[in-house]
Parts: structure tokens; sequence; C-alpha cells
């Protein structure tokens, strides 16, 4: 990604970090959802697959951390980790049978995944709490050190985007990723060369549950509450369009969409009630002129400085 | 011995029989092909040998093994490593690294090593970028590496296909119609590769659709008519046998088609 980029996106969080206020409430979420981004990338981005119900694993990390931290008073770092692995582990039992199908056949079982997870938080009333949702998440921390600080909150999100974004870029930069690109490619063509399709699916489904989870986990503790709304439709529509906006398949688009998407409406909230159509019309604009999204931007002023260079 | 022995394959589509019991053998080092005319059957036959389609009926071993109804992944995995008539070439992948997936086989390691990244998965990763760099060499296409592969024109993708192919290391490279498309000039750099390949010890089957590509460089050709085998040959036997002439050659010309 060119220098100018990172610049740019330093510039934003010091500047944040420095004047404080509603912001930094905004971009802990970007952060968040950039986790989930970046998940959701390794699936429909590197492996070329469409899902529409990771929000499903979003709800058990979430759901995971709000029960086992206030029910059970778990350390957060425990309940985090431990709901990670029960979403890795639904999302293997899920994903064998379901990553068996294709196109919109796995698009519709996905979906499906995701409003059966919806319908469970809000009916399961005793373990959920239903549409009345969980309050007084205790906020992240390590034994006796808790992360009360809105900037410092911040901070620590940064630093658990970046370690998400080092992950994605090593996996995309292998072996592995490889694998998982070409079968984005072409199956048939992979699956001659000796890749096995459905285990390398399996693993990029798992590895975007993964992410989702923490994403999850890490929302209860920041907002401090959790509803069935949070991990609804609104996830699914709100995460795809930063990983269009952002660019679906590269290794920063998701956490430069989930930034430029969280950060537009806020841009746009003096236009009053023209907030919606004002941001919707960016990113259509967008869509049109850079439908490889955001990070294809930064990557076109490096070519052309490179062809000017040489 | 013969490294691919396939008996009495027959695969029936309803009521079209598209493979009736054809029986082949290629040996371990030969370059082989087969023949036919459009619809003979021959796109079918490979795609059961590469796993592609299960055989109605017959049997397929590959190295002393039966292969009949094994996986894809399997098959290769054996270093039977075929190409496809329609490329099927990885989207959004540049060139060279087309060619690197097709290391996958060669190498090994999954998420584990690729975070951790320890000396021998560098080591092997330095390989895998040798080695694609190298082949791409060897079939033409070294100032093409760093190209988007979509954006090759149709020759040079069927090229990196075959690079690709050969990066899995195979024991026997199946080529589905690789002349198909390609130019005079393309085709005669074609052969000389397949024939590069072959001296190197690896067995070669392919289909082809160009009669002089195949009785140039082919030690022995199979002819596919109507999803039966119509006979079996050397190239010479081939162009002078009455019956493959009136099937596919056209009758009354000789047979430098």
């Amino acid at each position: 990604m060119s220098v100018g980029c990172v610049l740019v996106v330093g510039l934003l969080f010091g500047a944040v970090l420095v004047y404080g206020g509603y912001l930094i409430t905004v971009l802990q979420l970007a952060m968040i959802y950039g986790i989930f981004c970046l998940g959701l990338n390794f699936f429909m981005g590197y492996t070329g697959q469409a899902s529409f119900g990771q929000n499903a694993f979003a709800a058990i990390g979430g759901y995971g951390t709000a029960i086992l931290c206030v029910e059970y008073k778990w350390e957060p770092a425990l309940a985090l980790v431990f709901s990670m692995a029960a979403a890795g582990l639904t999302s293997l039992v899920v994903g064998y049978p379901t990553l068996r199908l294709r196109g919109h056949y796995l698009a519709m079982a996905t979906f499906a995944l995701g409003l059966i997870t919806y319908d469970i938080s809000v009916q399961w009333t005793s373990l959920t709490q239903g549409y009345m949702g969980y309050a007084g998440i205790p906020p992240l921390g390590i034994g006796p050190f808790t992360i009360e600080d809105e900037r410092l909150k911040l901070l620590c999100l940064v630093v658990l985007l970046l370690i998400g974004l080092w992950i994605s870029q090593r996996l995309r930069d292998s072996r592995f990723g490889r694998a998982l690109r070409a079968i984005s490619g072409s199956e048939n063509g992979a699956a001659a060369l000796g890749i096995r399709i459905s285990r390398y699916k399996l693993a990029a489904f798992v590895i975007a549950a993964l992410y989702a989870s923490a994403a999850g986990s890490l929302f209860a503790h920041v907002v401090g509450f959790i509803s069935p709304e949070v991990f609804g439709l609104q996830m699914v529509v709100v995460t795809f369009t930063m990983l269009y906006v952002g660019g679906i398949g590269t290794v920063y688009g998701p956490a430069l969409g989930a930034i430029v998407a969280s950060l537009l409406p806020e841009i746009f909230r003096s236009a009053g009630r023209f907030q919606d159509i004002a941001y919707s019309a960016v990113l259509l604009l967008m869509l049109i002129f850079e439908p490889k999204g955001l990070s294809a931007l930064a990557g076109l002023v490096r070519s052309r400085r490179a062809k000017s260079g040489g | 011995m013969a490294l691919l022995k396939v008996s009495n394959l027959t695969k029936r589509f309803d009521g079209l029989l598209a493979n009736n019991g054809i029986d082949f053998e290629v040996p371990e080092g030969g370059l082989y092909a087969v023949i036919g005319p459009n619809g003979a059957g021959k796109t079918t036959f490979f795609n059961m040998i590469s796993g592609f389609l299960p055989p109605t009926s017959g049997k397929i071993e590959f190295a002393g093994r039966d292969i009949t109804r094994e996986r894809q992944d399997r098959i290769a995995a054996m270093g039977l490593i075929r190409t496809f008539q329609l490329v099927q070439l990885f989207k959004g992948m540049t060139v060279v690294e087309n060619v690197e997936v097709g290391c996958h086989l060669a190498t090994s390691g999954g998420v584990a090593a690729a975070l951790m990244r320890p000396s021998w998965y560098r080591k092997q990763e330095m390989g895998v970028r040798d080695t694609a760099r190298e082949l791409l060499a060897f079939v033409g296409l070294a100032e093409q590496a760093d190209l988007d592969a979509e954006l090759l024109p149709y020759g040079q993708q069927r090229l990196l296909e075959v690079a690709r192919a050969l990066a899995a290391k195979p024991r026997m490279l199946l080529l589905d119609e690789p002349a198909a498309g390609l130019n005079t000039h393309e085709t005669d750099a074609l052969a000389g590769i397949i024939q590069k390949v072959n001296a190197r010890g690896v067995t070669v089957l392919l289909i082809e659709h160009d009669v002089g590509l195949v009785t140039r460089i082919a030690h022995r050709i199979a002819v596919l008519d109507f999803g039966r085998k119509l006979t079996e040959g050397t190239p010479d036997e081939i162009t002078r046998h009455p019956e493959v002439i009136a099937a596919y050659l056209g009758t009354g010309d000789s047979a430098d088609a």
C-alpha cells in the first residue's frame, strides 16, 4: 500500500486521538468492523465464495463474551478466546455440509445461518435475554488491568486490527493463500493441480468465523451492551459495503473500507435528513469509478509512479 | 509395464454412448496421442481419466493402482496432471503466481507454517519462486511473468497452463487440445516444448485436433470415432489406415492434412 495512504490514515487517527469526542467511538467501531471484514475477506475475497451469514459467528462471539463475563465473571481475554473456539467449532460443523453448495445456493444457505442465529438470540431468552440484550459487559482487560479510557480502547483495537492484518497478509502470500486464490480463479484448475477444494474452502470459512467471533466479543466489551439487532441483517449489509468499497480480495481493502464506510456518514451528518442519500450517492460513485475498491486506488498511484520512474 | 491402463472404459449420458468400451495403454516415458473428429468422445475420455467425470463402467489404472472414481486432487497427487481444452487460468493472479500454484503438490505446509515461517518454509517459498520463473522461461513466457494472467493472449494462456502443470512435477501429463487456437509458429514452439518435457522422462498423452502436430511428435496414436476406438498405431500406420482416412481425414485425400 502506498505511503500516502498510510500517512492519511495515520494523520486521521492522530487527530481523532488528540481531539477526542464522538469520532473516537466511530473509529472504535470501524476497527471492530474492520476485524470482521478481514475475516470475511478470507472467504469471500481470497477464496471467492459467498457468505451472507458471518454475522452468526459474530453473535457467538458477542453472546459468548457477554454470558461468560456477566454471568460467570470470566476474564475478558479468556472469554474472547473461548468464544472464538466455540465459533470455530460451530463453523467447522456447519461448514462441512454447507460448503458443498456453490454460488447462489451457498449464499442462500449461509443467509439462513445468519437468520437462524438471529432467531435463536431473540427466542432463547433464558440464555440470551432476548430483545432485552445483555448490558453491563465489563471493558477489555487482563487481570487487575482494565482499559476504561476511550483513547486507550481505540489504540488497543488498532493494535488488534494490525495483528489481524498481519495474519491476513502472511496467509495470503503463502502456499495456503495461493491455494485459496486459485479456488477463486478456477475450481477445476485448482483440483487438477492437486488442491483439495473442500478442505481449503472449509479452512477459509473457519478463519472467517474466528475473526467474526473476535469482532463480536470486542464489540461487547467496547460498547458494553449487545442485543440481537447488533448482529442482525444490518451487520451483513454494512460489512459487505465495507468489503466492496475497500477492495475485496486485497489485503488492506477490508480495513480501509471499514474506516471509510464508518466515517462517511459522519461527514454528511450536517446534511441532516439528506445524510443517507449523500452517503449512498458517494458509495455508488466509488463503486462506479473504482469498482475494485479504494485499495486499488492506492495501487494505481504506485504503478503510475513506477512507470514514470522506470 | 503400462503407466496408464484403461480397460473397457464406458461412459453413457442417457441415450448417448460417449465412450464405448475403450481399451488403451500408455507405457512409462511414452508420448501418445488420442485423435478423433469433434464429438468423438476425446474430452469425455480425458475427464474420466483425470477424475472429473465418473465412468459408467470400466477400469482405469495408473502406476498399478486403480484410480477409477478417485477424487481429482488425489489423482493429481499421484502424478497424473491434466490441462483443459478451455483454459482454466486463475483469474486475479499474475502469470508467475499461476505457476506458483502449480507447485502446490511439490511443496507442503499450511496455516501454521505460513504464519510462523520457519526456515524450511522460507527456503521452500524461495524455491517455488525460482521454479515458477524457470518454467516460464522454459515455455517462453519469462517476460510476461508479472502480468495479470487474464491479459495474456489466448495462445500464451495455453502455454501458461502447460507451465503450471509442469510445476506440479507430473509423472504423466494429460494435455487436452493444447494447440487449439494457436498459430503455426506457436504450434511449432509447443511441439518443441512437449518433446522436451517428454525427453525429461514425463509420460505425455495428448488429445489433439491438429493432426499435423500429432503425427509429427507422437510415438503412437489412438483414433476415436463415435465413442469407440477405431484403431491404434504409429503415426505412419494411422495416416495410411483406410478407416481413419474415411472417418477423420476425409476420403480420397492424402494424409498430410
